[in-house]
């Protein structure tokens, strides 16, 4: 039962990792930056290491989340390339 | 980001879940003993609130949380509670960081040791929240002027173009 | 050269101890050589030493807590830097 629990969350990791690389809109690369890092919480979690698991939730999904998207709305929404 | 948001359902809920968020921080610091948790996710979840609040309700409305200029200092102040529990129990003859040889009446070694990660706990806590929100403030500094400015240097009194 | 790197890391990860194993090198009393491992003796004196049951914050705040010094001042020198680069002059 476990195993399809993070067969679920690995999907999830790579479909969000390749849609923030291949988004065009920055601040949806920076929403599913934000997803990625979650999913990647929800992956420690699962393993039963729970302190590294709480602290990327905070930090990843709660601090620089809001970073990216002070960044995109100082910069620029779209990408060049 | 540092203009007040227009809708007031945005600043009404935000103002709410800020303070769940901050409420939830400092139990996780002071609970980080006995549940997962401690200094450092305690501080990033406190900062957070604040910037729901600074982006929410705007940079000026929320400097009474922790203000600009005040964060860098507070940071350095919770870094120095850190580096000077290790000095304390180095001149009580300990090694650095070792808050068992800090010598309580009354009080066991265990719970001197206790207290002691408590007090670094805190440390942490208010240094990672400084810190965090020093550097969203540097992202979004607003010129002294009150006109935002954008990456080409561009003073516009309008909201950042998408 | 990709699927090269990949047939390396795959290759590697096979033979990793499987998660949770007690038999591990890293889960054992002694390590190979015969010295004492760390892990072992965190997780049966973690609570006579300190009297706390959450034997994660008693090791970062207390067995490595020069560590997580080094990270708190990690942090405390990334807003000390945006702030010396990002910050505008205040003239008045």
């Amino acid at each position: 039962m476990n195993w399809l629990v993070e067969l679920v969350l690995f999907i999830l990791l790579l479909t969000t990792a390749v849609l923030a690389l291949s988004v065009r809109d920055l601040l949806a690369a920076a929403a599913a930056a934000t997803a990625f890092t979650f999913t990647m919480a929800l992956l420690f979690v699962s393993m039963g290491a729970i302190d590294v698991g709480f602290t990327e939730a905070v930090v990843g999904a709660g601090i620089v989340g809001v970073y990216f998207i002070a960044a995109v709305f100082q910069t620029s929404r779209r990408t060049r390339d | 980001m540092t203009n007040p948001s227009e809708s007031v359902i945005i600043v009404v809920v935000s103002r709410a879940l800020a303070r769940l968020i901050q409420l939830f921080g400092i139990y996780v610091i002071i609970h980080g003993h006995y549940s997962p948790g401690g200094g450092f996710q305690g501080g990033a979840l406190l900062a957070a609130g604040v910037l729901l609040l600074r982006m929410t309700e705007g940079g000026r409305a929320s400097q009474s949380e922790v203000s600009t200029e005040a964060a860098i200092p507070l940071a350095a102040v919770g870094a120095l509670i850190f580096a000077g529990a290790g000095l304390v129990t180095l001149a009580f003859g300990g090694h650095y960081m070792d808050y068992g040889a800090v010598p309580v009446p009354g009080v066991e070694e265990p719970v001197v040791r206790y207290y002691g990660i408590l007090l670094v706990e805190f440390g942490i806590g208010l240094a990672v929240m400084t810190a965090l929100v020093a550097i969203f403030d540097d992202m979004v500094a607003p010129d002294p002027y009150g006109n935002a400015v954008d990456a080409a240097g561009d003073r516009a009194g309008t909201p950042p173009k998408l | 050269m990709l699927l090269l790197f990949t047939g390396l890391l795959v290759y590697a990860t096979i033979h990793l101890p499987a998660r949770g194993d007690p038999e591990a090198p890293m889960h054992r009393k002694e390590n190979v050589v015969g010295d004492p491992v760390a892990g072992a003796y965190f997780i049966g004196n973690a609570y006579r030493d300190a009297a706390t049951p959450n034997m994660v914050t008693v090791i970062l705040a207390d067995y490595r807590s020069v560590d997580t010094l080094g990270e708190v001042i990690v942090v405390f020198t990334a807003g000390v830097c945006c702030l010396l680069i990002l910050r505008r002059r205040m003239y008045d």
